[in-house]
């Protein structure tokens, strides 16, 4: 009996050691991740602190040795020069027009086509998956000058009489490529749209040819609401990439100064030569200019992250991104 | 609907073929064609006139060009895939780590998830080119350099007496954190979504079996993500070796239209597709058979 009791109480002991261990070291894992989360957090978002303050910072306060991050007061005046010389509200409402037309038309596209990858069994099937990866490895620029070839003669494949139409400098090429998956990155939305419908349960798609749904109908009242953390991620993914474009822009739209990343880069440009604008003021001035201009790219970025970002940072876990 | 009586699978595999003609036509008109078009005219020269452009074959002329003649490309397309390969690795490691971190629960969780795909929106080419310029932005990068690179910690590695090699490896990959952090954002993402299609059940299992944490580490969660490894790796080569950033990618456009002429900048835009394509065919063969799948 005494050996049985010494067994228990021994063993007693142990379970308690390891427990304290067990917890001393859940401690420390989450001090540590704590440490280390907010010591990367810090390293992505020091670009954008310096932006922000240095863009609502007076002059006098940079060349202030004790002004560190926080301002000693707070000016718009830099707004206000970006504003004007980057013809702040009409550029905006272009480049928005232009941004939601290509990111919505390529989300619906490429939806419908992930739709017929991810549900259907067809032949041939996945060498079309397969082309849909190649488009992904092909770097735009190597495809450029036959596609401006392509959209300056435009000739519908030869319905249209020598010498084309010139479609460049309109939204057209823009819609034409969207429309046809072979946008910026189409390849990854279709990707990620065949994944996340591959993983939808077979039972909804049979019980709504049950009830006599046809196909179109079963895509568009059953499986599209429940892609939509997918949705979310592909367009946001299709309108921030579309919005920091240049490339399509310069190819495609010759005016491509009425849209918000040229207008940001001709705004900056504006001070880097000896330019007579830019001996108005004092080079470092200029830098808080800058910072203002790119903080006024941003924003409309960055309201449409914190918009949709309850729908992208917990929606992800049910996405099929899943290989 | 109007379809022809055929077999059930026939008629789905027709809707099928309707719900991917989009993609198809696009994938013709305005891919494949185009690709050939370059193809042809790295073996020609290209000139522009009023009434359209001609064409006249010259063989390999181009390409002579390109990896002979011009003093530039040969090397800043080595540099290009040297740095990208060497990237890859501490992407990889990083992006998982924080997505296996990010997979916990804590507080702030949702917060620090907001933050860590910031980099998704922030990375733009117009701003990085501007922070290039800006005396603001270069000050912090120099900054970081001193914190980071800086010879204290060289020498802190030498003191521990790792190899060379690894050292410079390091020290490299340090010197690029903050392009790391960067470029991990989406590889974060798909580490996530891989980590939360483990079926829960799997942990349980080993619970009751009295498995350590280090061992369901190792026998379940990594085999099982060790597909998105492959995916991840693909989505890097991928995404560093057609970012409008890269500096070859750059220097092709730039000489699109000066040095040799239309023909060379076509000639090169081959060779690079036919570099990146190379090495995705390697890393696949090489990463393709360990990789684990689950169905």
């Amino acid at each position: 009996m005494s050996v049985a009791y010494k067994y228990r109480v021994r063993k007693v002991g142990n379970i308690k050691v390891a427990a304290f261990i067990s917890k001393c070291s859940a401690w420390t894992w989450a001090v540590v991740r704590a440490v280390l989360l907010i010591g990367l957090c810090f390293m992505i978002l020091y670009p954008l602190i310096v932006k922000f303050t240095s863009s609502v910072m007076p002059v006098d306060d940079m060349y202030d040795a004790t002004v560190r991050f926080v301002p000693r007061s707070l000016t718009l005046q830099q707004y206000r020069i970006a504003w004007e010389w980057m013809r702040y509200p009409r550029v905006l409402l272009n480049t928005i027009a232009l941004t939601l037309t290509v990111s919505l038309l390529q989300v619906t596209s490429c939806t419908i086509v992930g739709y017929g990858l991810g549900r259907f069994n067809f032949v041939g099937r996945d060498l079309v998956f397969g082309l849909v990866l190649l488009t992904l490895v092909v770097p735009p620029e190597m495809v450029m000058i036959p596609l401006f070839l392509n959209f300056r003669f435009f000739d519908l494949f030869g319905l249209i009489p020598d010498p084309g139409i010139n479609l460049l400098g309109s939204y057209w090429p823009f819609v034409l490529t969207s429309i046809t998956c072979t946008g910026l990155r189409n390849g990854l939305f279709i990707y990620i749209m065949t994944h996340f419908f591959r993983n939808m349960p077979d039972s909804l798609e049979e019980a709504a040819e049950i009830d006599g749904a046809s196909s179109f109908v079963t895509f568009y009242r059953i499986m599209l609401p429940g892609a939509k953390p997918a949705l979310v991620i592909i367009f946001l993914f299709a309108f921030v990439w579309q919005w920091n474009d240049r490339f399509y822009l310069d190819l495609f739209i010759r005016s491509s100064e009425d849209y918000l990343s040229y207008a940001l880069q001709n705004f900056a440009l504006r001070f880097v030569s000896n330019s007579p604008i830019s001996s108005q003021f004092p080079w470092h001035y200029r830098s808080l200019l800058n910072n203002a201009g790119m903080m006024m790219f941003m924003a409309p970025l960055l309201i449409l992250y914190l918009v949709m970002q309850r729908y992208f940072v917990e929606s992800i876990e049910r996405t099929g991104l899943v290989g | 609907m109007g379809l022809p009586r055929l077999g059930l699978a026939a008629r789905k595999s027709l809707k099928g073929y309707l719900y991917v003609s989009p993609f198809l036509i696009g994938f013709i008109v305005f891919f494949l064609v185009p690709l050939f078009q370059t193809i042809g005219f790295s073996l020609s020269e290209l000139k522009i006139v009023a009434t359209g452009y001609t064409v006249t074959p010259v063989g390999l002329d181009n390409y002579n060009t390109a990896l002979f003649v011009d003093p530039d490309f040969v090397p800043i397309l080595t540099s290009t895939i040297i740095n990208t390969l060497i990237d890859i690795p501490a992407i990889l490691i990083f992006s998982f780590f924080i997505a296996v971190v990010l997979n916990q629960q804590f507080r702030g969780r949702a917060l620090a998830r907001l933050v860590f795909f910031l980099p998704v929106i922030l990375t733009s080419g117009v701003v990085a080119q501007m922070e290039l310029n800006d005396v603001m932005n270069q000050a912090l990068v120099q900054e970081a350099e001193f914190m980071l690179g800086g010879q204290h910690f060289v020498n802190l590695l030498l003191g521990l007496n790792l190899p060379q090699g690894f050292i410079n490896y390091i020290v490299r990959v340090v010197d690029r954190v903050p392009l790391v952090i960067e470029a991990s954002a989406i590889p974060i993402l798909i580490f996530l979504a891989g980590l939360q299609s483990i079926p829960r059940d799997l942990y349980e299992v080993a619970d009751v079996e009295g498995i350590t944490g280090w061992e369901k580490f190792w026998m379940i969660t990594f085999p099982l993500v060790s597909p998105m490894i492959l995916t991840n790796a693909i989505f890097i080569i991928i995404n560093s070796f057609t970012s409008p950033r890269n500096e070859i990618v750059q220097f092709i456009g730039e000489n699109t239209w000066s040095r040799g002429g239309y023909g060379v900048s076509a000639a090169m835009s081959v060779i690079y597709f036919a570099a990146i394509t190379a090495i995705l065919l390697v890393v696949v063969l090489v990463t393709g058979r360990r990789v684990v799948y689950l169905k």
